[in-house]
């Protein structure tokens, strides 16, 4: 059979992730140490998997209500509302789903028409651009800069809209970069979006790891609730990646769609991670804050360690991970990569993963022990030094 | 916890340049941070953690629990300062509950032990009675596992 001619052409257009690049050639060296991945190095804490054996002790195992348990639905909009000031009705405005991911993709499938524009910043987290693609959606992609502190911008943003405009994915705090948008820098683009029907998927699941300043969410400004989807999670605030948990809050009139996009495809999000959930919302904050610690000191020594290489560090106000530039070497991202790993034995992931305006950067992830980045620090150092040579 | 004590608390060889990028501060502050908790004594020391299979080959080490009864006016203090005179002790803490002392040895051989517990422990006097405990496996010491940490399984998406 010739299954390229089976297989739907949307799927096979879609480009692998650029994030896998080199690490599927470090997977087959030996004592490679990366700097690569996007999830916690801490366990989830204890009281949470606690809560989760309790689970199956007492065989909770069933499926759970469409949009998830009520009890978490509820412990949600408790936990957004202390956050942002906005009250989202556990009863129609909440959808628990399977991570942070299914959240990004529901909003989509549920907002986007063939042919809509949907307006993405890049560098930015991977999946928005495949998932607008699926749906026939065009990606009208922002290139946000360094000496802007990779925010969005106002002007820029209103170069872009259009008759054809439907969404903005607003993915901050951001991953690659580390960029926070600050009450001040959403104000101009929430002018820019009044009085419009565009809709806004604000992706804030590093909103509890910012580290100078304490995250402020766009949906907090006037007459933003009602133009945005509001996404999080449970996996990089609570490390818990592997539960697959995340959340949408929004307008009952969009969610009562995109809640049968979930029931078709998903049904309800796993039931033990739910109840797990509830815990993590009401009894982790001291975990958190002290995972939040240790990735601030990470971040301050790789962000020195870099600036001392000679590699220009922005400073990252959140997420986990830094966001050198490496244009001095006068190597793309690309050759940087590749040539750290074949002769230091060091990945890292090329800025190029998360969009051409990546290039020039390498993302670099703080979610290892210090030791682990100290090492990694010395290779790069002894990599840049032989450079020069 | 102050977070300059905590990082010393796990790694004490931690340079002033490296703590103070860490901390946000300057390595003068660092240093001054530094000298001011040993000046006050709350920092007491600095020791290091060794793989015990590979320093103390030839040693023995074990926990005394010791029942004593405690001196007019100085209470357990002097018997608990007399056992912390000798080299073998490694520490000695006062404990709640069923026993008094609690007496960490490290000593050449079972015999030492042996004859340490019968002839310095058990003839001191106030001391009551002893159970001595062999230490087999540490898996733990000062916040450090000693143990392999599982396998770092995390994969790129």
């Amino acid at each position: 059979m010739d299954y390229s001619k089976i297989v739907s052409k949307k799927a096979a257009a879609l480009k692998p992730s650029g994030i896998r690049k080199y690490f599927d050639i470090a997977a087959k060296m030996d004592g490679v140490i990366s700097l690569g991945v996007g999830e916690p190095d801490f366990s989830t804490p204890w009281a949470v998997r606690r809560e989760a054996i309790k689970t199956l002790e007492r065989r909770k195992t069933i499926y759970t209500a469409n949009p998830g348990l009520m009890s978490l639905r509820e412990a949600v909009s408790e936990y957004t509302a202390d956050r942002t000031g906005i009250k989202y009705d556990p009863d129609g405005e909440i959808i628990v789903t399977v991570g942070g991911s299914e959240a990004i993709d529901l909003t989509v499938r549920a907002l986007v028409e063939p042919g809509d524009e949907v307006i993405i910043p890049e560098p930015s987290f991977v999946c928005y651009k495949p998932i607008v693609e699926l749906t026939g959606g065009v990606p009208v992609i922002i290139e946000t800069r360094e000496e802007d502190g990779f925010k969005l911008k106002a002007k820029a943003l209103a170069e872009k809209i259009t008759q054809k405009t439907k969404l903005l994915i607003l993915p901050y705090p951001n991953n690659p970069t580390g960029a926070v948008m600050t009450k001040e820098d959403l104000e101009p683009l929430a002018e820019a979006l009044r009085g419009t029907d565009i809709m806004v998927l604000t992706d804030e699941i590093y909103s509890e790891l910012t580290y100078d300043h304490t995250h402020f969410s766009v949906i907090s400004l006037p007459e933003m609730k009602e133009r945005c989807i509001y996404v999080n999670g449970f996996s990089k605030t609570f490390a818990m990646t592997g539960w697959r948990l995340g959340y949408m809050c929004g307008p009952r009139e969009i969610l009562k769609h995109a809640l049968k996009i979930h029931q078709f495809g998903i049904m309800s999000s796993p039931t033990v991670s739910q109840y797990a959930a509830i815990e993590a919302l009401r009894s982790c904050a001291e975990d958190v804050e002290n995972m939040r610690n240790e990735y601030d000191m990470r971040r301050r020594l790789l962000v020195d360690g870099f600036n001392r290489l000679g590699l220009k560090c922005f400073m990252p106000q959140g997420a986990f991970y830094v966001f050198p530039n490496i244009r001095s070497t006068g190597l793309t991202s690309d050759e940087f990569c590749e040539r750290l790993l074949y002769s230091k034995k060091v990945a890292v992931v090329p800025g190029t993963a998360f969009g051409d305006s990546g290039e020039g950067y390498i993302r670099v992830s703080y979610a290892y022990s210090l030791n682990h980045l100290k090492t990694a620090l010395e290779k790069i150092g002894e990599f840049v030094k032989e450079l020069k040579c | 916890m102050d977070k300059l004590i905590k990082l010393l608390r796990t790694n004490a060889r931690i340079s002033d340049s490296e703590l103070a990028v860490m901390l946000g501060t300057t390595e003068e502050e660092v240093k001054a941070r530094i000298k001011e908790l040993e000046d006050k004594k709350i920092i007491k020391g600095y020791s290091t953690v060794f793989d015990e299979d590979f320093v103390s080959k030839d040693y023995v080490r074990a926990i005394i629990e010791l029942k004593v009864t405690p001196k007019a006016q100085v209470g357990y203090d002097e018997i608990a300062r007399e056992i912390a005179q000798y080299s073998e002790v490694e520490s000695v803490y006062l404990v709640s509950g069923g026993y008094d002392l609690s007496v960490m040895l490290r000593c050449h051989s079972l015999k030492e032990v042996s004859d340490y517990v019968a002839q310095r422990l058990a003839t001191i006097d106030g001391v009551v009675s002893t159970t001595t405990h062999f230490f087999l496996q540490k898996y733990k010491e000062s916040g450090i596992m000693l143990i392999d940490e599982d396998k770092d399984e995390r994969v790129l998406q």
